[in-house]
């Protein structure tokens, strides 16, 4: 590989040249400066060549910037690594059928926006009947039995449902956080469950455009997903977490036979 | 004035007349109903506030006193005005010693109701003047300053911290907001009484207890003051305590309020009767002191889908505002919901957005309408964001919508930053002054898609309203009628504070209130 193309750097209008917009406010009138202080602090990340296209006053001693400039640095493409949900993904017909022949009973999911979140936009994509780009939610398999339990769930709600549907996993999904407090609620959320001895009960999946499956193992889920997910990818992942603790015994055809009522 | 869209008349007329009945309905089932959250609210007028050592409010103390005796049918003021005259003591010094212990409302000896009834009347006169003090500073406030051209630009803050919100409101103000809402912590609408004092801690939001109304308050007066302008206060008179939240709000002088018929209900799955009835009596003390409702119907169109579901909305505008005018609101004050909702990638989208507006625009003519930002289609790509909040804020200056809540580029990443607020300030400054007079210049074209799509809604809208006439309100809502969420009339939280008056039951506020607004 030729070595511009092994270093990656951002790109304005020439390979390498580096550039990046900027925008933040500062705690200073707008004036000279401020001008100044916003470049320092833009050198100080690593920009050269800073230039600040535009200053405005936000009034109680505050001001906003808009900056260009140019990263010094560059990342080895060799060195970057991504962690990623291990698994196989199968579509809404392979999953239901995976469900019948190797789990032998429905398979119950409870899901919520947590904590101060209100938006639900995607925990319906993934579990609403509708769904998500052209991809039905889970709400949709027959084989699966869901609980959507909305926006603004606090964690002793939805680990109290889990336990009353005996749930098979639990779905969070935080979209909208204010001064961390998503991961704040995820971490307790799993602690909870820890002190209640339910850890291995549950598979604990969260969702989220700034969730990533690495943040998810770091805070204690079985795993995260991120923006672009799509349903069937949620319920390849719990299925086959749930074979996978429950062992091959589980799906014998006689038990497939029972559990069809 | 020519009309910009026509309006089918006969079927504007059916969606009046079933409202109207739905209305009805609902108020003669409420009518012989009161809650604790209600006589918490009286036993507030007569001059009970703070806190017992275990932080409950002494509202609560007083109310639970009597509950547990299970005598509130008679109305809380009652038994408290017999203990004002059996003891001799203030009312702030009897809540302190039902707290401690010492006394109990029940136990007292009774004394005639002349003289408990003229005691308590005239305590209760004093609060009802405090109020009417309100709106008269109010008015001369706005007198003396501008309240800036329609629509109005309504931001939020959400810090958590009083003080902070505080900041970042008065910043806005001097960016051009003429509106400052303080959104509640996460849940507040569940807590079964109103925190105290000033808060710092938060989450989502911040407490909306008396005196952070105070500090908001006399903040915004005095940027006010230096810019010239009046900047409106609004707070969320919705929840367990919504009637509380109305007093406060109608001392410390707020001039909006969120305040919705159903959304507790669907929502927060509080119990039916007791919102519709702690609603009753929140809209009148809102309505005496000049407050401007908010109602939500944009909600609905955050679990359903705006361009199918759009009925369900102009269906709740016109419930919500027979509701209202029967608690003594007049039009001006009824600000009626709705959203620029629409999925971003369907063709035409805009024209269906300003179909939605204008004809609600012309159906409620004498209504502020409310007019909400996109929130469900908003994604990480906050420059695409930044142009639907800009499409949004067109739709509304063409079509006279009148309080503007401002879409945030970042509404689907986190609480608005400093500059989030600043931003859409000058996207909304932007486009109302540069398509000031738009809808001036515009009729919509006969059978074009817009008027089609208007026609459309509001034949759906009437069909909907005569189902749910016929169904009753309670009944819809049980089939989950509105935003598809059903909701049963005995369950729900705050079901046990629903108390059936008795034939005896005073309530001094509620008759001062009634009498004050002729109903």
């Amino acid at each position: 590989m030729d070595d511009n193309k092994k270093r990656i750097k951002p790109y304005g209008d020439t390979l390498n040249d580096g550039k990046v917009q900027m925008s933040f406010t500062l705690p200073l009138q707008a004036g000279p400066e401020a001008s100044e202080a916003g470049k320092m602090l833009a050198e100080q990340m690593g920009l050269e060549e800073v230039d600040v296209v535009d200053i405005k006053d936000l009034g109680e001693g505050f001001c906003y910037l808009i900056l260009y400039g140019k990263v010094k640095y560059s990342v080895d493409r060799s060195q970057v690594r991504i962690t990623r949900v291990e698994m196989e993904t199968m579509s809404y017909y392979e999953v239901n059928d995976f469900i019948r022949n190797k789990i032998g009973r429905k398979v119950v999911v409870v899901g919520a926006c947590t904590g101060s979140d209100a938006h639900t936009v995607g925990l319906d994509a993934i579990m609403n009947m509708k769904g998500y780009a052209g991809e039905y939610g889970l709400e949709r398999y027959p084989e699966i039995e869901t609980y959507n339990l909305g926006s603004q769930v606090p964690n002793e709600v939805l680990i109290k449902k889990a336990i009353k549907v005996d749930a098979d996993a639990i779905l969070v999904s935080q979209v909208v956080t204010q001064k961390g407090a998503h991961v704040t609620n995820l971490t307790e959320l799993v602690e909870m469950i820890e002190a209640e001895g339910l850890r291995e009960r549950f598979i604990l999946v969260v969702g989220g455009p700034r969730i990533s499956h690495e943040l998810a193992l770091e805070i204690g889920f079985d795993a995260g997903f991120g923006r672009g997910t799509i349903p069937p990818e949620v319920a390849s992942y719990i299925v086959q977490k749930i074979n996978e603790r429950e062992g091959d015994s589980n799906g014998s055809y006689d038990q497939i036979e029972d559990g069809s009522k | 004035m020519q009309e910009k869209l026509k309006i089918d008349k006969q079927l504007e007329k059916r969606c009046r007349n079933a409202a109207r009945s739905i209305a009805d309905d609902i108020q003669s089932r409420i009518e012989g109903y009161t809650t604790t959250a209600v006589e918490r609210t009286v036993i507030r007028t007569l001059g009970v506030d703070g806190v017992s050592n275990e932080e409950i409010p002494l509202p609560n103390v007083v109310v639970e006193d009597v509950k547990r005796a299970g005598k509130l049918d008679k109305g809380a003021a009652y038994w408290f005005g017999n203990a004002m005259l059996e003891t001799e003591k203030s009312p702030q010094e009897i809540a302190e010693a039902i707290d401690r212990g010492e006394l109990s409302l029940t136990s007292l000896p009774e004394r005639n109701f002349k003289e408990i009834k003229q005691l308590i009347d005239s305590r209760v006169a004093e609060t009802v003047n405090k109020i009417e003090g309100s709106r008269e500073a109010r008015k001369d406030l706005q007198e003396r300053f501008n309240l800036g051209p329609k629509p109005w630009l309504y931001v939020i803050v959400a810090t958590g911290n009083i003080y902070e919100d505080l900041r970042q409101a008065r910043a806005a103000a001097r960016e051009g907001a003429d509106i400052v809402a303080v959104i509640r912590s996460t849940a507040q609408s569940l807590l079964d009484y109103v925190p105290y004092g000033a808060t710092t801690e938060g989450f989502g939001g911040t407490y909306a207890t008396q005196e952070n109304f105070r500090i908001m308050r006399e903040g915004l007066d005095e940027v006010g003051e230096e810019i010239g302008r009046y900047i409106q206060l609004v707070n969320y008179c919705s929840g367990l305590a919504m009637p509380e939240i109305a007093i406060m709000g109608a001392v410390e002088r707020l001039d909006m309020m969120l305040n919705d018929a159903m959304y507790g209900i669907l929502f927060r799955d509080i119990n039916m009767k007791r919102t519709f009835i702690d609603q009753y009596f929140s809209r009148m003390i809102n309505s005496y002191a000049g407050i401007i409702i908010n109602t939500g119907e944009d909600n609905y169109l955050t679990t359903a889908d705006a361009k199918e579901e759009a009925h369900t909305v102009v269906a709740s505008q016109f419930i919500n505002r027979e509701l209202a005018i029967r608690s003594g609101l007049k039009p001006e004050q009824i600000g009626l919901g709705h959203a620029f909702e629409i999925d971003p990638d369907v063709e035409d989208g805009f024209l269906l957005e300003v179909a939605q507006a204008q004809m609600v625009r012309q159906l409620f003519p004498d209504c502020p309408l409310k007019y909400m930002p996109p929130t469900k289609h908003m994604t990480g790509d906050i420059f695409k964001g930044h142009l639907q909040d800009g499409l949004f804020n067109l739709a509304s200056v063409m079509t006279g919508q009148e309080i503007q809540l401002l879409g945030m580029l970042t509404e689907a990443i986190h609480t608005p930053f400093l500059h989030d607020r600043a931003l859409s300030i000058e996207n909304a400054r932007y486009i109302f002054n540069n398509a000031r007079h738009l809808g001036d210049e515009i009729v919509f074209k006969q059978d074009g898609i817009i008027q089609k799509r208007a026609d459309k809604v509001l034949s759906e809208t009437a069909i909907m309203l005569e189902e749910v006439a016929e169904k009753g309100l309670m009944g819809a809502i049980e089939e989950g009628m509105f935003a598809g969420i059903s909701r049963t009339i005995s369950g729900g939280k705050g079901v046990e504070g629903v108390i059936k008056k008795g034939e005896d039951y005073y309530n001094p506020f509620l008759d001062q209130l009634k009498e004050g607004l002729n109903i």
